[in-house]
């Protein structure tokens, strides 16, 4: 199969030719790295299928389990919050093998940013899923800690996050400069920023990438052009592949067919080991599709055909996976049985887990407004207190 | 003792830190070879190479959110903003970013960037390069916002700034940056909490409170005043968030008067505050109301008529008037 001609962002799931890419820029359009079809067959590419061939047979199961559970996850969440058990939630579905190819690509001293999608990063960063789910509760503005598994909270505001990614990249570049002064062989890092089709029109996107450049930080950004921006089809984000805007920042940008999980883990590998042998940045637009409404709070119906999903549908990184490895004889019924049992469990789990999450008393949103002690804060909580006490003094009073 | 200006207090106060704390680092527009505009990073890049003095591209949202990311990793970023009016193409990084790590992260994250911010009028300038948008700042929570008026006090409080675990906005008083004073650096004395205000004279008739660039002025406005036999307490309130509303208290209780003086608007600054709080805790101790000494609700004038729209000591003065007929 190997590259195939890049699609344009289009909106009607077709994958057309783009010859107004390369008009655009004056380049031939760069090309989409697809492996594995959406008939289940493994194709070649000059570059990538030596990556591909690193993965065994246990790593591609553990692909499809992961895949499988994160979507279970996420129809729990959605009918949680459908429950009035959360206040919102992001659905994922579609784009989980650009998320579960691009996490398991990522080794543990490497830093993510997520924006507020990447369920798929967390679950294979090691992150308990019933953390992510006390933002959208309204218990919490995180949830988990950052440094645990080296996945940063959350990041509502878009785009946000993308300059931080590259300031961390920076760090880790002065910190291996500090380790070989000190003899250390701590292994090489880099950092992932993960962000969208529409957020990619964000300034910070263009200010991080300008950084990375400049600098030749080690982070590798991860666009997951999912087509809608909420209702705003990518047509209007961009003109071209956004995978070819990298070229104007002077570093390489890869359009990957995100729905196929072994090329998405092929080039992100190939990507984090640029970045970390210090060859600097990479862009990679997985190219992918939210199948569902953008969160629970919004209507596809409104602003796109269900042809179009209907189209997509057909090009499922779960069943194109599942194909493959039957095919293969590398899974059978009995290891598919064993993924859905699985992953009712760990639905069941994180059902329990979200509704035993209490409800914080305001007193700890006092806690951590400072690292240090702050008056205003201080006489503001004595306040509450002294305010607080007047209620249980009165309630005392009438009994 | 030394003399030195404000700008090269900075300096020298970068210097020592760049010097002591190996995870420092300076980072903003033109900073390097050139040392800034106002050349207050003069040398650093020649004695501590490009890594620690970092050039950057021009980008105000990627210099603070850069910042961000290494103090996550653990660096303690110092940037330089070019003048206070370009500072707002940083806005979002710094109120809905940076201003809230620690709380998101339930303190588990430390963000110890310092932007420093060189403020307010007085220069002749043009358009964007006179403002005070201190207490835009200060609105947000998580920030801490400090503002020299003196040469030591730009040499400590800068180190103390990089020290600090949170983030902390350095407001520097550009017209003063030629301003000379005499500099410790063996010992910061009554200078070593930067957030406690300083009651720079003694007074009992009426309290001036002023921060940064109008801290001569109302030290002038005083002394004028003593010759129509008025004693005035002056107090520099160095920290601009959190407030030392405690010594500001103290002074008002022995002086019954207030005037709280800034260059900033008078609408919504700190002014309001300041006077609203006094109010709470000092209502019975005041003569007069709190009386106000700021910039027009205008966007910064034109600098020909620039004299007319800043605080200066006859504004301060008529203040006190005022104050002083109750
Ligand atoms: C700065 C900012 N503007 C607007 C929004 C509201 N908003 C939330 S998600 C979204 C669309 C984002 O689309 P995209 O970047 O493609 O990511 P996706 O949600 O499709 O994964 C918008 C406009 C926001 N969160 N932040």
């Amino acid at each position: 199969m190997g590259s195939t001609q890049l699609p344009t962002p289009g909106t009607d799931g077709t994958v057309a030719e783009v010859p107004t890419a390369g008009a655009v820029s004056g380049e031939p359009a760069a090309e989409m790295v697809q492996l594995l079809g959406p008939d289940g067959k493994l194709g070649t590419d000059p570059v990538f299928s030596d990556y591909a061939k690193r993965i065994e047979p246990e790593q591609l199961r553990r692909f499809y389990t992961d895949m499988a559970k994160i979507r279970r996850f996420d129809q729990e969440a959605t009918a949680l919050q459908r429950q009035g058990e959360l206040a919102l939630w992001v659905p994922l579905t579609g784009q989980e093998g650009a998320q579960i190819g691009s996490g398991h690509a990522s080794q543990p001293q490497d830093y993510i940013f997520p924006t507020y999608r990447e369920h798929g990063v967390a679950l294979v960063r090691n992150v308990d899923l019933a953390d992510l789910l006390r933002q959208f509760r309204g218990i919490s503005n995180g949830g988990w800690d950052p440094r645990e598994n080296n996945f940063h909270l959350y990041t509502l505001v878009l785009a946000a996050q993308t300059p931080h990614a590259v300031g961390y990249a920076m760090g880790i570049q002065r910190d291996q400069k500090f380790a070989e002064a000190s003899g250390s062989t701590e292994p090489k890092a880099a950092v992932m920023a993960y962000f969208g089709d529409g957020a990619s029109s964000e300034g910070d996107v263009h200010e991080s990438m300008v950084f990375a450049a400049s600098y030749n930080a080690p982070v590798v950004f991860f666009c997951q052009n999912n087509h809608w921006a909420i209702s705003v089809p990518s047509s209007v984000q961009t003109k071209i592949p956004l995978a070819n805007r990298a070229k104007g920042y002077g570093f390489p940008g890869i359009r990957v067919d995100g729905n196929d999980v072994i090329a998405v883990h092929a080039v992100t590998e190939w990507a984090l080991e640029h970045a970390r042998e210090g060859r600097g940045p990479v862009l990679i637009e997985a190219y992918t599709y939210r199948v569902g409404a953008h969160t629970t709070a919004d209507d596809p119906t409104k602003y796109r055909e269900s042809a179009e999903e209907t189209a997509w549908r057909g090009k499922d990184p779960l069943d194109r996976l599942e194909k493959y490895l039957r095919a293969e004889g590398l899974a059978d019924d009995t290891f598919f049985e064993q993924v859905k049992v699985d992953g009712d469990e760990l639905a069941a789990q994180v059902r329990a887990t979200t509704l035993s999450l209490e409800v914080p008393d305001i007193r700890s949103s006092f806690a951590n407004v400072y690292a240090e002690k702050h008056p205003l804060v201080d006489e503001e909580l004595a306040w509450f207190e002294e305010y607080s006490a007047g209620f249980e003094s009165d309630a005392e009073a009438a009994n | 003792m030394t003399t030195m200006t404000i700008a090269k207090a900075i300096n020298e106060g970068l210097r020592a830190t760049l010097k002591n704390n190996p995870k420092s680092l300076l980072m903003g527009e033109d900073i390097g070879p050139l040392g800034g505009v106002y050349r207050v990073t003069d040398g650093l890049i020649k004695e501590f190479g490009e890594h620690r003095v970092v050039d950057t591209p021009l980008a105000e949202s990627g210099i603070v959110g850069t910042a961000i990311g290494l103090a996550l990793r653990g660096y303690s970023p110092v940037c330089e903003i070019q003048f206070d009016g370009f500072v707002f193409p940083a806005f979002n990084q710094i109120t809905t970013q940076l201003a809230k790590i620690h709380s998101r992260t339930n303190g588990r994250c430390t963000v110890p960037v310092v932007i420093r911010i060189p403020y307010g009028g007085g220069i002749g300038s043009i358009e964007h390069h006179s403002e005070s948008p201190e207490a835009l700042f200060a609105h947000t929570a998580g920030l801490r916002i400090i503002s020299p008026s003196n040469a030591h006090d730009a040499y400590w409080m800068i180190q103390q700034a990089v020290e600090c675990q949170d983030p902390v906005i350095f407001f520097e008083p550009k017209r003063r940056y030629w301003l000379k004073g005499e500099v410790d650096v063996e010992n910061p004395g009554p200078s070593s909490d930067p957030f406690q205000a300083h009651t720079v004279r003694e007074g009992s008739d009426a309290t001036i409170v002023a921060y940064g660039p109008l801290v001569p002025v109302a030290l002038a406005a005083a002394n004028a005043a003593a010759e129509d036999g008025h004693s005035i307490e002056v107090i520099d309130l160095r920290s601009i968030s959190p407030i030392d509303f405690d010594t500001v208290e103290a002074s008002v209780k022995k002086t019954g008067r207030l005037i709280v003086a800034h260059e900033a608007p008078t609408f919504g600054g700190i002014g309001g505050e300041i006077a609203a709080r006094i109010s709470e805790r000092a209502f019975l101790h005041l003569e007069a109301p709190v009386i106000r000494v700021g910039g027009f609700h205008m966007p910064y004038p034109v600098a020909k008529v620039e004299e007319d729209y800043l605080p200066d000591i006859d504004k301060i003065l008529e203040a006190l008037d005022r104050s002083l007929a109750y």
